[in-house]
């Protein structure tokens, strides 16, 4: 084999090590792509550090909340409102009322989503019930706050946003403390 | 171009290829590595066309008949998976191989012993892949698109065997791509400029690269799927914070560039064979290769054009929807030259012909049907029906399929050293023609009107044209069955073929002996 030959190959097997490599680089720059953008209605998982978001003239904004459960979650879970009428540039406090029916200690992830997407990144948090795990004891029930505001610079198209959360069992099932079985975990059981 | 034989192969006599089933183990001729993939693919080709068969008898009939829907979904994973990457790719890969080293002027692949592994691997793959059928919770079941979370929260245990499998084909397809590009870039015969080479080998090339990019992207999606469902990681879950959104993204920007890897090789049969039977200089070899080189680069930045409906940024619902549509400017461009190379040629219509030809008008159709799904607020409508069934099957059916058979018929006497049988080639001809359009025409129709895909039941509307795609398909399938009996009746005798086999056919592969022989061109020839 001549020398040309053998750098062809070296230089396709870098690219393809290389595009594997590039398949996982994709899964931090879609997260950073929603993030600078507020795509996909993401909005960061983190209390927002910037202190001076009141201001104040605000205008009028009605935000509706909206829950859901994934899969099996038996949770009860809802906004303590549905609809509230708010002002850009002023905190307010909304509360979800949360319990967990079962005879299981449970623990939940909330997964925030905001539409229509462009108002993600006008909304910040300053506290919100989703930037951890929630752990409910059998039968125990809680109000869970979230405290939220929208930027001045929340575009004047917006008249109305969803804020939407879906909670998640994220209960470990193979730690002993916790109950046995339970469904779309026998995967790892069967294989 | 023309070209000049320096020295006949003279020691053919001690190395012919060996005796028994071990010489096709341990081959690593390019010649017998080309016959193992085409006729795996043809193998793949029959067992996909069962399952399609089994899909049409139940959608024969609205109502559930035959099968459980649960098995249904098996094997409409199967029939997608089986024909892509078991029955097109291996095909082409196969045509590669017979083609391109004869075609360039050199004496084999440049890794032959990779050649043989990039082979022998592919059946365990499928074997894997088959074998899930009869596995606890049964095969796949999740389309050939395998979403998230479908394929890892709802998946059958059986999908740890099919990531495996598709590890295994991305491997082959790897390796073969390797060696294609190796063997162009630094084996051809002296005089042979990347310009004046024949068209199919240039399609392969940028195909080869295509597979480069792609495929490991499609293995590191795997390879997320497998880490979300055995080791805890969320990539695609959402209440670890990932998003599933993500694996289509991942899916499609692997996805789209490999529809095409499944049409470019047939736009270099496609031209070939038009320049052959018109009997007249290829029109625009140069524009052809500028025009496959664009769609290859374009193809990397369209794929969201299957994701309008995910909720994506308007500015990015338009930008995907322009850039889908720029794509038909160099398709454009290729269909046009085909156009002009047979206007005012002296045509004939043999087998070959008659699928190229076909291949043009069809595969138009489907770029047409492309085009309206590209429209964004109308894939709003369309998006999931049977109108998109009905245009990726114009594509790849009478398209990636029909360019496959076409070279087939035009190279088999150069194989085998026999002349197929003229009349029964045109009987399969117009019995898959006619099948073909019998059965996904109507599908244009169901799914305007509204018909989701991957259903197993319908509502009482779309009955009656369902019942027409099921007939078609069905004379469709049965025709391979003649497609079969064709070929072996060539391999086994049939007219001798003369070296040049059709009357001004261009390209090295036509000066050397039909059959061709074990050794070719261990002296390169020199092109002028
Ligand atoms: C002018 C060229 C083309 C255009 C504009 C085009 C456009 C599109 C669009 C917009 C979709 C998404 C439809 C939907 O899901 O709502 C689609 C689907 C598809 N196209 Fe094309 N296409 C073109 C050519 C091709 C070719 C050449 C092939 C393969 C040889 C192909 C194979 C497919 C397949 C397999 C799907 C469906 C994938 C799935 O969801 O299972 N297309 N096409
Ligand atoms: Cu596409």
């Amino acid at each position: 084999m001549n020398e040309g030959s053998k750098k062809t190959i070296k230089l396709l097997c870098f690219s393809v090590l290389g595009m594997f490599t590039f398949s996982f680089a994709l899964v931090p720059l879609y997260d950073v792509f929603c993030e600078v953008t507020g795509l996909n209605g993401k909005i960061e998982l983190e209390a927002t550090t910037n202190q001076n978001l009141e201001t104040e003239i605000g205008r009028d904004v009605s935000i509706q909340f909206v829950s859901h459960n994934n899969e099996q979650m038996p949770w009860i879970f809802r906004p303590s409102e549905s609809q509230i009428k708010i002002q850009t540039g002023k905190y307010h406090t909304a509360t979800f009322y949360v319990k967990n029916p079962t005879n299981k200690r449970m623990i939940a992830q909330a997964i925030p989503s905001v539409a229509p997407s462009n108002a993600a990144s006008h909304l910040k948090k300053l506290e919100c019930f989703c930037f951890e795990e929630q752990e409910l004891a059998p039968g125990e029930e809680a109000l869970l706050p979230v405290r939220l505001i929208f930027d001045d610079e929340l575009p004047d198209s917006i008249k109305s946003v969803v804020l939407s959360y879906t909670i998640f069992d994220v209960t470990d099932y193979n730690d002993l403390e916790m109950t046995d079985h339970h469904d779309g975990h026998e995967m790892e059981a069967s294989l | 171009m023309s070209a000049v034989i320096e020295t006949h192969d003279h020691d053919d006599h001690h190395h012919g290829p060996a005796e028994g089933l071990t010489r096709w183990l341990y081959t690593t001729n390019h010649k017998d590595i080309g016959t193992l993939y085409l006729w795996f693919s043809f193998a793949m080709f029959l067992i996909g066309g069962a399952m399609a068969m089994v899909i049409r008898a139940e959608l024969f009939q609205p109502g559930m008949q035959i099968v459980e829907p649960e098995f249904y979904n098996q094997m409409l994973t199967l029939h997608g998976l089986i024909m892509v990457f078991g029955a097109v790719m291996p095909a082409f890969v196969g045509l590669a191989n017979w083609l391109i080293p004869m075609m360039v002027g050199a004496p084999d692949m440049a890794l032959p012993r990779m050649n043989n592994l990039s082979f022998w691997i592919l059946p365990v793959a499928f074997f894997i892949l088959l074998s899930s059928l009869f596995m606890e919770g049964g095969a796949p079941n999740f389309g050939w698109t395998f979403y998230a979370p479908l394929s890892t929260t709802y998946a059958p245990p059986s999908v740890t065997f099919f990531i495996f499998s598709v590890h295994i084909m991305g491997a082959s397809s790897i390796m073969g791509s390797i060696n294609v590009i190796v063997t162009i870039m630094n084996m051809r015969a002296p005089g042979m400029t990347l310009m004046k080479m024949p068209l199919f080998v240039w399609s392969w090339l940028i195909t080869a690269y295509l597979l480069i990019a792609v495929m490991p992207v499609l293995a590191g999606a795997v390879t997320m799927m497998l880490m979300d469902i055995h080791f805890g990681t969320s990539f695609f879950n959402a209440a670890g914070g990932g998003d599933p959104v993500l694996f289509q993204h991942i899916f499609w920007f692997f996805g789209h560039p490999e529809v095409y890897i499944m049409i470019l090789p047939a736009f270099g049969i496609t031209s070939h064979i038009i320049e052959t039977f018109s009997r007249k200089q290829l029109f625009g070899h140069t524009s052809m290769v500028w025009a496959m080189t664009s769609i290859a680069i374009l193809s990397f930045v369209v794929w969201a054009h299957h994701m309008f409906t995910v909720g994506l940024p308007l500015a990015a619902e338009l930008f995907f929807m322009w850039a889908t549509m720029l794509i038909a400017v160099p398709t454009g461009v290729k269909v046009f030259n085909w156009v002009t190379t047979m206007f005012k040629g002296s045509i004939t219509y043999e087998t070959p012909m008659l699928f190229a030809i076909a291949f043009v008008v069809l595969f138009t159709i489907g770029g047409f049907s492309g085009l309206m799904l590209a429209i964004t607020p109308a894939d709003f409508q369309y998006h999931d029906t049977y109108f998109v069934v009905a245009h990726f099957h114009y594509v790849l059916v009478p398209g990636a399929i029909f360019s496959i058979m076409a070279a087939v018929y035009y190279w088999i006497p150069k194989w085998t050293g026999n002349m197929y049988d003229e009349r029964l080639g045109r009987l399969h001809f117009w019995l898959s023609f006619i099948g073909v359009n019998v059965t996904f025409f109507p599908q244009h129709w169901i799914g305007l009107a509204g018909m989701p895909r991957r259903v197993p039941d319908y509502a009482l509307q779309f009955a009656d044209w369902n019942m027409v795609s099921s007939v078609g398909a069905f004379l469709f399938g049965a025709s391979q069955i003649l497609f079969l009996f064709i070929v072996i009746k060539t391999v086994m005798g049939g007219k001798k073929a003369t070296p040049e086999v059709w009357e001004g056919a261009r390209g090295l592969e036509w000066t050397v002996d039909s059959p061709a022989p074990y050794h070719t061109f261990s002296t390169p020839p020199k092109v002028s």
